[in-house]
């Protein structure tokens, strides 16, 4: 597998981004900080849109990079469907097919609708789907579930899971939201301050428990599981991953699906607990502890494959006199369906 | 009515008005997005036609396009016509007296364009021309209306810098401006309130055109 190249060193008003890394040229890449750690920065000088400009530098509009912008900037003079050309015309027409991309996020409807009494949501699709159009070798998403309300971003979140299966092109999206980032990428930077503090695949990065910028509420991993079957009785479903099985309610309209586990819904057991209401409980070994804060402890696990974080006291590390490679049982109380 | 005075000042006003929005649309486009240190002094050049006297600048447009000016003597030794007194000297006074009545409308309209739009447009493989031209301008139609009517309407209105460049030659830089001074000068009152009156009316009507339109496009 190759990669891409980022190098971006800028610094303004007191800031500095200064990068130096590869990441996959397939896939999602997701950019991961607090507001004010750099990350559209990144963008913009991916784009060409900020740092270094001159004779040595390609101009913007040569670089074929697509970027969607936070709030879709559309063009308000243009119809939805010239919105979606424009990009297009102006790179030798669209390696995908115009009308893969219209089905792809359902804009028939509004092709000749004005852009200007487009909801949020519709609007980023549009977005989206210009962006497609003009064939670009990467894609840049800068937050683009951010302008919108609860209720739009469950709108546009369907359609970029589509993108993320569908789709070759690699993806750059930057969020400060862990689900999001959980939900569509595949590899992970964590930028703090203009720098990257971690990288690398993301179940390993979430993983990992020295960086304060993945602990606290954001503590957690993600784990892939295959559907196996469905308990009418008691509207249970059955999923299978490298380090067992687990039952989760309701049922699930996909066979792959990507659950996320956060740190403070796993506790631990030495012994196998005979009678327990958690459902899920799993044979686990510890990768490592480290003190989290004064009072708790983050511990890594290893389940077949698959790493998972639990949360527990200090003093239940004490008393259990729990160590690396110690085998544990992991009591799961709760695991979210990502997608 | 004496309709030659009127005519002449129409075609004038409609050729300062069509080279002000060509030349004057970058202008503006550079004024709006630049961060050189030589903006505020180009924006204060640009805006010196409104504090001045007409006076002042036709003088010094006289001078300037007289037969011994800088641009009148090249021009003299080019085409072998004086530009003081000619149709074409009318034109680059009132460029020059209406600029800033073509430039700041364009200028606010470009301003208040969302910067990331454009960007949006670079992205999208636009150069920087392109973008100018197929998202800046179009979303900008409000500010070219705006400098459209103001540019016309203040060229038809001039006077001091046309009578000091220009004089009274009949058909050539006789507008009507100069003629209502000289129907007054000469006590012909009644051609004199005939051409005031069609002015007035002119003037009221591309205003109040220029306001409703704006105004529906604000909806």
């Amino acid at each position: 597998m190759s990669s891409i190249a980022l190098k971006h060193n800028v610094s303004k008003e007191g800031f500095v981004l200064d990068v130096d890394t590869q990441i996959p040229d397939r896939g999602v890449t997701g950019v991961f900080g607090e507001s004010g750690s750099g990350k559209t920065t990144l963008l913009r000088c991916i784009a060409g849109l900020e740092g270094p400009t001159g004779d040595d530098t390609t101009a913007v509009h040569r670089r074929r990079i697509g970027y969607v912008f936070q709030d879709a900037q559309l063009f308000a003079h243009l119809s939805v469907k010239k919105n979606i050309e424009y990009g297009m015309r102006r790179n030798g027409g669209a390696a995908i097919s115009i009308d893969e991309v219209i089905s792809l996020l359902e804009l028939r409807d509004l092709l000749d609708r004005s852009v200007v009494g487009l909801s949020g949501g519709e609007a980023q699709r549009v977005s989206i789907a210009r962006v497609l159009c003009q064939s670009p070798r990467l894609i840049l998403m800068d937050e683009p579930l951010s302008a919108l309300d609860e209720r739009r971003r469950n709108d546009v979140l369907p359609y970029l899971d589509r993108l993320h299966a569908e789709s070759s092109i690699p993806i750059v999206y930057v969020s400060h939201s862990i689900d999001e980032i959980c939900r569509l990428s595949d590899h992970l930077l964590v930028l703090d301050n203009g720098k990257i503090v971690a990288e690398g695949d993301l179940q390993a990065t979430l993983a990992r428990t020295d960086l304060p910028q993945l602990g606290g509420k954001n503590a957690g991993t993600i784990i892939e599981a295959r559907r196996m079957r469905y308990d009418e009785q008691f509207d249970l479903t059955l999923f299978d991953f490298s380090g067992g099985q687990l039952w989760l309610p309701g049922t699930s309209e996909s066979d792959a699906v990507r659950l996320r586990v956060t740190a403070s819904d796993v506790s631990l057991t030495r012994t196998a607990p005979e009678s327990s209401t958690i459902l899920n409980i799993l044979a686990a070994s510890i990768v490592e502890i480290r003190a989290e804060d004064t009072a708790t402890n983050l511990v890594q696990l290893m389940l077949g494959n698959d790493l998972l974080l639990a949360r527990i006291t200090r003093r239940s590390t004490h008393e259990l006199q729990l160590k690396a490679g110690d085998e544990v049982f992991a009591q799961i109380k709760s695991v979210t369906i990502r997608r | 009515m004496d309709f030659g005075p009127l005519w002449l000042s129409v075609q004038l006003a409609f050729t300062t008005t069509a080279i002000l929005i060509v030349a004057g649309a970058p202008l503006a486009w550079w004024l709006s997005q630049t961060r050189s240190k030589l903006q505020p002094f180009v924006q204060a050049l640009v805006a010196m036609p409104i504090v001045l006297p007409p006076t002042v600048l036709g003088f010094y447009l006289l001078i300037l396009l007289g037969p011994n000016g800088a641009i009148g003597a090249w021009w003299v030794k080019v085409t072998g016509d004086a530009l003081t007194f000619s149709f074409v000297g009318l034109v680059i006074a009132s460029c020059i007296y209406s600029l800033p009545f073509a430039i700041q409308p364009m200028q606010n309209a470009f301003e208040a364009l969302p910067k990331k739009n454009i960007e949006a447009a670079w992205t999208l493989g636009a150069s920087r021309l392109d973008a100018f031209l197929s998202v800046a301008v179009p979303l900008s139609t409000r500010g070219f209306i705006s400098a459209i009517v103001l540019s016309f309407a203040h060229t038809l209105g001039e006077f001091g810098v046309v009578l000091m460049v220009g004089g009274n030659i009949p058909g050539e830089t006789r507008v009507v401006s100069i003629a209502i001074y000289d129907h007054v000068e000469t006590l012909n009152y009644a051609a004199a309130h005939q051409l005031s009156m069609t002015l007035i009316a002119f003037a009221f009507v591309t205003l109040f055109g220029m306001f409703v339109i704006n105004r529906r496009q604000l909806r």
